[in-house]
């Protein structure tokens, strides 16, 4: 891994104010994200992760603190970054191709190349067949696929996943989850993910991040080293690391889970 | 997906779903044809004064009689035209309000009240104002009809249009989208069931806001010739532009209808050859031939038009 930095996120905190008061959704929050690593963050409902991920995209300002994204502080928004949302939002009247084209249409870059680069993730991903089809004839595992490509096709140095599996039936999320991992892997991609599932955490992270309840902080990160069996270092095959229960007994019990 | 072999139970489920259907187009036209007749029965065997009444066969001499001498296609005309284009000003108009709206958050909470009382009053009210000022004439008679139908499409479409998805929004966002670009590359795609929607109500209003701005103005057109065979104790007058006004409606609805699927067809056509995203134009590419080009703009702008580019589900 090289160690340079693509993220720096320096003592962010953020309150939201509303009419009934002020809530102090993140306290103080600081994390650096090297390049190529996916870096997992789960905390428990209501800790801020999502905040943190639109704080990072620029969508919105933090209160205190800043974010540097390749050195650069962040301002308004960020084409650096890539946004990969829970519901595939592709949009029903684009076929394929064109919701996975969308975000090039939006920035006016357009070309031979970045079509052809489109069609080519699109092949190697299995939805080559399909770029002509509307989304609504698509399964919810090739829905979110096209979704992620949407998201490489603008060759982001960065990834936010805000937990992009959630709205997945079971099966479709463990298979999802491991293509998504393998893909993030190849293209040599820098992700910060959020999710529920510890499992899907410690089979995809090279490192865990622990938020603690509101107002979130950092409680703590968990540097993963699995052996995966055969040295196949899928997300999927991670999963029957002898390591694993270790992990994920360490992440249950930092998460501090009362019910 | 589809299979040869129809099993004898899906034959007679379509035989089933088939008959159901002529029934109810068989009940349809009895129904009609057996009110028609027993009207004109108890009109010849005096059971019901047809001076209140009128009766069917003397509808239809006087249909004849008023189309041998072009008075009705003249009235019908005028109200054809007044209709028409109140409805088109009537929908530009409230979606144009409505974009604006969608635009500036602050307008539209200042203008919401407002829009909630113009809802509310019925706008027929204002058409004496409406006629003091701009002349007691068609001016005033298509303001009506576009009074009437405005601030129910600015409202619905507004709706229609704070209802997509925030998340939709977010990720355009994060693409980097300007707010005009969200408007083209979402809203107004997301929007279309809505649009075409206040376009089926609007052919409706605009129809109310004729006849009565011709009942007020009361100079030509079908709402005249009712009021006028009113007035005159002629109730023949009165049903003949009744039931010509029922046909007309309808067939406007029928054709915005039309419109509608037809339109979405023209673009397809005229899309596939010009926009360089659409499969047809994909196709040709790979097959070497060169699509026809327009200025980038133009095909730019149309081409930005996606939800046009097949029938709605």
């Amino acid at each position: 891994m090289e160690e340079k930095k693509v993220v720096e996120i320096k003592s962010v905190g953020m309150t939201y104010h509303t009419l009934d008061g002020e809530t102090e959704a993140i306290k103080d929050i600081s994390l650096d994200i090297y390049h190529g690593e996916i870096v997992v963050l789960v905390g428990p409902s209501g800790s801020g992760k999502s905040t943190l991920l639109s704080i990072i995209a620029g969508l919105i300002n933090p209160s205190k603190g800043e974010v540097l994204v390749n050195e650069k502080k962040i301002g308004g928004h960020n084409k650096e970054i890539g946004y990969m949302f829970q519901r595939d939002h592709l949009f029903e009247w684009r076929t394929i191709l064109q919701n996975v084209l969308l975000g090039l249409e939006i920035q006016e870059k357009i070309s031979e190349e970045t079509k052809e680069y489109a069609n080519k993730l699109l092949e190697t991903y299995g939805l080559g067949e399909f770029k002509n089809s509307y989304p609504r004839q698509l399964s919810g595992g090739m829905r979110q696929r096209a979704a992620l490509i949407r998201t490489l096709v603008i060759k982001p140095d960065l990834l936010l996943l805000d937990e992009p599996f959630s709205a997945l039936d079971y099966q479709t999320r463990l298979a999802i989850a491991d293509e998504v991992g393998i893909i993030l892997k190849k293209e040599k991609k820098t992700a910060l993910m959020v999710t529920h599932d510890i499992a899907e955490a410690i089979s995809m992270a090279d490192r865990v991040v622990v938020l603690s309840n509101r107002p979130a902080t950092v409680k703590d990160i968990i540097p993963i080293a699995l052996s995966c069996p055969n040295g196949v270092k899928t997300p999927l095959k991670c999963r029957e690391a002898p390591e694993f229960r270790y992990y994920f007994n360490k992440i249950w019990k930092e998460l501090d889970v009362h019910v | 997906m589809s299979n040869n072999k129809v099993s004898k139970e899906h034959n007679e489920y379509l035989r089933k779903v088939k008959k159901r259907k002529y029934t109810i187009s068989i009940t349809q036209i009895t129904i009609l044809i057996v009110g028609l007749l027993l009207w004109e029965i108890a009109a010849r065997f005096n059971w019901i004064d047809t001076f209140l009444t009128s009766y069917p066969s003397g509808i239809w001499k006087l249909f004849l009689q008023y189309t041998k001498n072009g008075d009705l296609f003249y009235h019908v005309g005028v109200s054809v035209f007044e209709t028409i284009i109140g409805f088109l000003a009537g929908t530009i108009l409230g979606i144009l309000i409505a974009i604006g709206l969608w635009w500036s958050d602050f307008w539209a909470k200042v203008l919401d009240p407002y829009l909630v009382v113009l809802n509310a009053l019925p706008k027929v009210a204002l058409a004496p104002i409406i006629i003091f000022w701009v002349g007691n004439g068609q001016k005033a008679i298509i303001i009506v009809a576009l009074l009437i139908s405005v601030v129910v499409t600015t409202i619905s479409v507004l709706n229609g249009f704070n209802e997509v998805d925030e998340d939709k929004i977010k990720l355009l966002k994060t693409f980097g989208a300007s707010k005009f670009q969200i408007l083209i590359h979402l809203i107004v795609p997301a929007s279309i069931p809505t649009l075409i929607s206040a376009l089926k109500i609007n052919v409706g209003l605009s129809w109310v806001g004729v006849i009565m701005g011709e009942f007020l103005v009361a100079k030509e057109g079908l709402g005249f010739l009712i009021i006028y065979g009113g007035q005159i104790s002629q109730l023949d007058t009165v049903m003949v532009s009744i039931i010509i006004l029922s046909i007309l409606a309808y067939l406007m609805y029928e054709a915005v209808e039309f419109a509608e699927k037809k339109l979405t067809k023209i673009i397809i056509v005229v899309k596939n050859q010009i926009c360089p995203l659409s499969p047809a134009s994909r196709a040709r590419e790979e097959a070497g031939i060169i699509s026809m080009m327009l200025p980038p703009t133009t095909s730019s702008l149309l081409c930005m038009i996606y939800p046009l580019s097949e029938p709605l589900p």
